[in-house]
């Protein structure tokens, strides 16, 4: 397919894997910050290519694995009731909760369906005017515009009976949060290609100059990771900070402005729990008060419990690059993607669900444990 | 969760007031919202994430991204 297949191609990335090799003289940690690029890196063993002195480490970069539990145990309490059809991305639906999952739910005769797109909710609500349909907003920056189209959309039309629950993340504060961490270890980013292809990365041009490191627009194909890693290298070796874009086919400095315009007239920025991670100032969206209406939170509460996560987990060390899948006592053994213990095991695109489906339930080299 | 897929725009039209769009992801056919890429014409490539189009895919650049790679092969060459 035009624009998958030659960006796959081997002979490209033997170059650049040469290249990669000649521009490295010393040791170097980057931070990949989505889970797409996490699961192309194992999936095609990027990582295996790289010279032992480049560690890539991943980062909180899948929505579903940060959703906190008290927001899943709420959607698995909304979704429970009868006079709701809750709909989701299918990844959300084996998240562990506190008790359940939502698939348990649906297994019990709660209506659970999962939808390609937002918008399909829409048309579902129109089908079914006795129930009001909820959709599981997640999602990082590339599917908000999406998310609010529905809600915008929903109101324009009055369609009533169509609600929303947000839990959306925003990259550029947790990035912020990892390299204020004091155990930080990280040099430069692989930025998420799509998150900047929706707004753009003006955004990261201060933050490459506050903590003085390179950050990379990178996309999802094999050579597109290869090519970012290799900027960040060279800007690495050569002592530059900045923000470089070879994913300009897809992101241009100011994003799409459309989609930036349709996420500020529904949404606003707040602060927001990441799951393993604890809160991180304006780090979500949260719907403005003028479509509060289609707040699912609102129109359904729920009394929150106190929660308890699976002692042994240590997916929010992973989701902050701090320790690797296999590094965890319970990998490939006591958790598994048919029983996660936690949610980097449970989507596609958790780093331990990747590590697991790629094979790699054992030491690949130091170098990759580092 | 970020994915976003490369497909082909062969129908633009609108729906409730929605610009849509019938995309070819190499053969198989979706209906996507073309709503935040106004300017897409039929047979540009656009890059699809859960039924939206969140770009329109510059052709003029990802030409030189191969362009660049092209030239770092033959310097790799000489320098063996």
């Amino acid at each position: 397919m035009k624009y998958l297949d030659e960006y796959r191609d081997p002979k490209a990335a033997e170059t650049l894997r040469r290249a990669i090799r000649a521009a490295t003289t010393r040791p170097w940690t980057l931070m990949e910050v989505c889970g797409g690029q996490t699961h192309t890196i194992v999936k095609y063993g990027i990582d295996g290519l790289l010279p032992p002195e480049i560690a890539l480490v991943h980062g909180p970069g899948c929505p579903v694995c940060v959703t906190p539990l008290e927001t899943i145990d709420q959607a698995i309490a909304i979704a429970a009731r009868p006079d709701v059809i809750f709909c989701s991305f299918g990844d959300m639906l084996r998240v562990p909760g506190s008790e359940r999952d939502l698939l348990t739910v649906k297994a019990r005769g709660g209506d659970v369906r999962v939808v390609y797109s937002p918008l399909d909710c829409l048309k579902l609500a129109e089908q079914h005017p006795d129930r009001t349909v909820v959709f599981f907003a997640v999602g990082f920056e590339t599917t908000a515009p999406a998310n609010a189209m529905a809600v915008w959309h929903a109101q324009r039309r009055g369609v009533r009976n169509s609600a929303v629950l947000v839990s959306h993340v925003r990259v550029p504060p947790a990035m912020t949060a990892i390299l204020s961490a004091p155990a930080n270890r990280v040099q430069g980013f692989l930025a998420a290609g799509h998150v900047c292809t929706v707004m753009g990365y003006e955004e990261y041009e201060p933050l490459a100059a506050r903590f003085h490191v390179p950050i990379v627009v990178t996309g999802f194909e094999p050579l597109d990771l290869l090519q970012g890693i290799y900027q960040g290298v060279r800007m690495l070796e050569e002592g530059r900070v900045g923000v470089e874009n070879p994913y300009a086919r897809a992101v241009t400095r100011e994003g799409n402005p459309h989609a930036r315009r349709l996420i500020d007239e529904v949404f606003e920025v707040t602060d927001r729990a990441w799951r393993g991670i604890g809160t991180i100032p304006a780090s979500g969206y949260r719907l403005r008060a003028r479509y509060q209406d289609f707040d699912a939170g609102r129109r359904f509460p729920v009394t929150a419990r106190p929660v308890r996560e699976a002692t042994e987990c240590i997916a929010g060390l992973i989701l902050q690059g701090v320790k690797k899948p296999r590094e965890c006592p319970a990998f490939g053994g006591r958790c598994t993607p048919e029983r996660p213990l936690g949610a980097t095991m449970v989507s596609s695109e958790g780093a331990c669900a990747a590590y697991y489906h790629h094979g790699r339930l054992h030491t690949l080299g130091s170098r990759t444990n580092a | 969760m970020c994915l976003g897929i490369p497909g082909k725009v062969v129908e633009v039209y609108r729906e409730h007031d929605l610009l849509m769009g019938k995309v070819d992801f190499g053969g198989v056919c979706k209906r996507v919202c073309l709503e935040t890429v106004p300017e897409i014409a039929v047979g540009d490539y656009a890059l699809i994430h859960v039924g939206f189009a969140i770009s329109r895919i510059d052709e003029e650049e990802a030409r030189r991204v191969f362009a660049l790679l092209e030239e770092m092969g033959e310097l790799d060459d000489l320098n063996r």
